[in-house]
C-alpha cells in the first residue's frame, strides 16, 4: 500500500467513524428508529478486506452491522443515512432500515438480520459466479457468534465441496450481544473451526488496517484463483454497545480501555504522522471537513427527503406485471 | 394429448426448462445420480451434468439458502426438498431471505427460486413424515404457493414457476406421483394465480386443492347419483395469492360452501377460504360454510388410526348431506 492509499484510507475510515457517531446522535434525537448497530472500533476489518478486493466488482454481503461495509462497497452515504431516516430516497427506499442496506448497483448484496443467514446466500452467489464464469468473488462478513449457527457449518461444507469463490471474513469482536465468546463457544480461535472442512484460514489483528489488508490480499488471491473458499478471522472490538438498546454493562472498563488504545483510525493516523506524511493539523482539517460533509450533505439530504407514500405500502412484495404469473400470456 | 404420470409431467417440465435456459439448475438430496426419490429428475444428471443437477448434502436450510443466493444473480434453481417435514428446516431461508428480499431491498433484489416438496399423509409413515404444511407457507408475504392436483397442473405450474421472478413454493403429495392424467403435447404454462372449476354444479361449492380435489370429485359423483345434489368442485391450485374472485363467484352461484383440506383445521386453508366468503359474500349464503379437515393429531402409525385422522370422500358426502338435511 503506498502513502497516497494510506492517506485515502485514513480519510475513509475517519469518515466511517464520524458517520456512525452521527447515527448515534440521530438515534438519541429519535430521528432513527428500530435497531441500530454501530461499527465503531471495527473499521479496519471492512476497509482492509475490501481494499484488497474489488468493491463494485466483487459481491459483498453482511449482517445487520452493515452501514460501513455498504459505504466502502460504493454506496452513497447520503442514501444510507436516508435509509436510516426511513426516507423514500434511502438505499432500500425506507423499507429496509439500518439492518437492511442494499446497493445492488455496487454489488452490495445486503445486510441481513438473522444471525448466520448470509452464510449460504454468499455461497449461492459464488455458485452463480462460477456458473457464469466470471472472476468475481463473494465476500461475506459476519460476527464470531454467527459461527455457532448451523448455516455456518452447512455453508462451509458446501463451499468447499463445490470449491466456490467465497471469502468468509469473521469479525471476531469477542461478543455476541452480551455473551463473551468463551461462554458460548467451545473453540475460541474461530479460524481453527474451519479446518474440519478443509478450508484454508488465517487469524489476523483486526485493528491494524495494513495487516488486515495484507492478510486479505492473500485470501482474495486464493479465492479469485479458483482454489475455493477461504476463511479469515479478524480480532477486533466494538466500541459501542451491541445496539443502541444495549447497556454495555457486561464489559470491564479495563478491557474497554485496552481496546481503545488500539483504535484502528488513531493507529493509522499516528503511523502517518510519525512517518512525516501528515501533520496533526492535516488530520484536524480532514476531520473538520468530514464533519461538515456529514452535516451539510449527508444529514441534510436525509432530513430533506420525503417519506415513502402509504399508497405504495404493498409495492415490492411480488414482481410487478410478470407475464409468467399468468401463464406467459395476458 | 398424452396421458402421463404426475412424476413424468414434473420430469418433462424440468427437462424442458433446463434445455431452454442454461441458468436453470436443480438441487436436492438424491436428485442427481440416484434420479430423485419421486423420479421427478430422472435422467437429468446424465443429460446436464453435476454443475446443474446437484446432489446436495442433507442441509435443507443451507442448500435452500444457497439456491436463494444463486437466484439473486439470475440463476433459476429448482430445489427439491424430499418431504415437507424436512422443509421445516428450510423455513428460515425461504421466509426470511427469499420472501422478504425484494421488499426489504426496496425492489433491488429478487429471489426467483422454486422449492418443490412432497407433503401429505401417505401409508403409515408416522408422525414425522406425514405433515401437511401448505397452511404455513401460504401465510408468508412475498412467497407464491401453488399445489397441483393433476399431471397437467404439475407440468404447467412448474414451468411457470421457473420463469416467474418470485419465489414459488410447490406443494406436491407423496401419494400422487403415480397419478395419471392428460398433459398437452405442446409446451404449456399454467397460471400461478386463479382457480379451476373441476366440475360444474349448482347446489353447493366444494373447495379442494391438491389431493382433496379428488375427494371432492368423488363425493360430487356420489352426491349427484344418490342424492340428486349437484356439487361444483373448485380446484384451488393457487393458495397464495389465493383466488378471492373465483371463490366468491362460485358461492354466488351455489350459496353453499364446504372446504375440504387434508390438513388440520386450525389456521388452515378452510379457515382462510371461509373468512374470504364471510368478508365478500356473507349474505349470499343459505347456510353456514363448513370445513372437512383432518383431526388435529400427530399422524399415528397404526393404519386404522391414521385413516381416522384424515378425511376422505365419504366424509365430504356426509357433510353435504347433513347440510341439505338428507
Ligand atoms: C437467528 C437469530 N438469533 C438471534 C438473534 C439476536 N441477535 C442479534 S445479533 C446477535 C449476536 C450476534 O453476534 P455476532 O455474530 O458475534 O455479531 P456482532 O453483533 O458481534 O457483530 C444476536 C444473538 C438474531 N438476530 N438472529
Ligand atoms: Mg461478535
Amino acid at each position: 500500500m503506498n502513502v497516497a492509499d494510506k492517506k485515502r484510507l485514513l480519510r475513509e475510515m475517519l469518515f466511517a467513524r464520524r458517520f456512525e457517531e452521527r447515527c448515534y446522535e440521530a438515534y438519541v434525537e429519535r430521528k432513527i428508529g428500530g435497531f441500530l448497530h454501530l461499527y465503531s472500533g471495527e473499521e479496519a476489518c471492512a476497509f482492509g478486506v475490501l481494499e484488497a478486493a474489488k468493491p463494485g466488482h466483487d459481491y459483498v454481503v453482511t449482517s445487520y452491522r452493515d452501514h460501513v461495509h455498504a459505504i466502502k462497497a460504493g454506496a452513497d452515504p447520503r442514501k444510507v443515512m436516508a435509509e436510516l431516516y426511513a426516507r423514500e430516497t434511502g438505499s432500500s427506499k425506507g423499507r429496509g432500515g439500518s439492518m437492511h442496506i442494499f446497493d445492488v448497483e455496487h454489488r452490495f448484496m445486503g445486510g441481513y438480520a438473522l444471525v448466520g443467514g448470509p452464510f449460504p446466500l454468499a455461497a449461492g452467489m459464488a455458485k452463480a459466479v462460477k456458473m457464469k464464469g466470471g472472476d468475481e468473488i463473494v465476500v461475506c462478513f459476519l460476527g464470531d457468534a454467527a459461527n455457532n449457527q448451523g448455516t455456518f457449518h452447512e455453508s462451509l461444507n458446501m463451499a468447499k465441496l463445490w470449491d466456490l469463490p467465497v471469502l468468509y471474513v469473521c469479525e471476531n469482536n469477542l461478543y455476541g450481544i452480551g455473551t463473551r465468546i468463551d461462554r458460548s463457544t467451545a473453540v475460541i480461535d474461530q479460524y481453527k473451526r474451519v479446518s474440519g472442512y478443509n478450508i484454508p484460514s488465517a487469524q489476523e489483528d483486526g485493528q491494524d488496517v495494513e495487516k488486515v489488508y495484507q492478510a486479505a490480499q492473500k485470501a482474495v488471491k486464493h479465492v479469485r484463483s479458483g482454489k475455493g473458499p477461504y476463511f479469515l478471522e479478524l480480532m477486533t472490538y466494538r466500541y459501542r454497545g451491541h445496539s443502541m438498546s444495549d447497556s454495555n454493562a457486561y464489559r470491564s472498563k479495563t478491557e474497554e480501555r485496552m481496546w481503545s488504545r488500539r483504535d484502528p483510525v488513531i493507529m493509522l493516523r499516528d503511523r502517518l504522522i510519525e512517518a512525516g506524511e501528515i501533520t496533526r493539523d492535516d488530520y484536524k482539517n480532514m476531520d473538520t471537513e468530514i464533519l461538515d460533509e456529514i452535516e451539510n450533505e449527508v444529514i441534510a439530504f436525509a432530513e430533506s427527503s420525503p417519506e415513502p407514500r402509504v399508497e405504495e405500502l404493498e409495492k415490492y412484495i411480488l414482481a410487478e406485471n410478470d407475464p409468467w404469473v399468468y401463464g406467459g400470456g395476458r | 394429448m398424452a396421458e402421463i404420470m404426475y412424476w413424468e409431467a414434473l420430469r418433462r417440465a424440468h427437462d424442458e426448462e433446463m434445455a431452454n435456459d442454461p441458468l436453470v439448475i436443480v438441487m436436492g438430496e438424491d436428485i442427481g445420480v440416484a434420479g430423485g426419490t419421486y423420479k421427478a429428475t430422472q435422467g437429468l444428471f446424465d443429460k446436464y451434468g453435476p454443475e446443474r443437477v446437484i446432489d446436495t448434502p442433507i442441509s435443507e436450510n443451507g442448500y435452500t439458502g444457497l439456491g436463494i443466493g444463486a437466484s439473486f444473480l439470475g440463476v433459476r434453481p429448482i430445489i427439491e426438498i424430499m418431504s415437507v417435514n424436512f422443509a421445516w428446516l428450510a423455513m428460515d431461508q425461504l421466509f426470511n431471505s427469499a420472501a422478504k428480499v425484494r421488499y426489504m431491498s426496496g425492489g433491488q433484489l429478487q429471489a426467483p427460486v422454486v422449492v418443490r416438496s412432497a407433503g401429505g399423509t401417505a401409508h403409515q409413515l408416522g408422525a414425522q413424515h406425514s405433515a401437511r404444511m401448505e397452511k404455513v407457507f401460504m401465510g408468508i408475504a412475498g412467497l407464491r404457493v401453488v399445489t397441483p392436483s393433476n399431471p397437467r397442473q404439475a407440468y404447467g405450474l412448474l414451468k411457470s414457476a421457473v420463469r416467474c421472478n418470485d419465489p414459488v413454493y410447490i406443494n406436491e403429495h407423496e401419494l400422487m406421483y403415480n397419478l395419471k392424467g392428460e398433459v398437452p403435447d405442446e409446451e404449456y404454462f399454467h397460471p400461478l394465480v386463479g382457480s379451476e372449476v373441476a366440475r360444474e354444479g349448482s347446489d353447493v361449492s366444494l373447495f379442494g386443492y391438491n389431493i382433496s380435489v379428488h375427494w371432492c370429485l368423488q363425493a360430487a359423483e356420489t352426491l349427484s347419483k344418490q342424492f340428486g345434489i349437484e356439487a361444483e368442485v373448485i380446484d384451488l391450485y393457487a393458495l397464495s395469492p389465493i383466488d378471492r374472485a373465483g371463490i366468491v363467484s362460485s358461492v354466488r352461484k351455489t350459496h353453499r360452501a364446504v372446504v375440504v383440506e387434508e390438513a388440520e383445521a386450525p389456521v388452515g386453508v378452510g379457515a382462510e377460504v371461509i373468512a374470504i366468503i364471510n368478508e365478500e359474500c356473507f349474505f349470499e349464503l343459505d347456510t353456514a360454510p363448513q370445513r372437512v379437515s383432518a383431526v388435529n393429531v400427530p399422524i399415528p402409525y397404526n393404519h386404522t388410526l391414521e385413516k381416522a385422522a384424515i378425511p376422505n370422500a365419504g366424509d365430504v358426502v356426509e357433510r353435504v348431506r347433513r347440510m341439505f338435511g338428507k
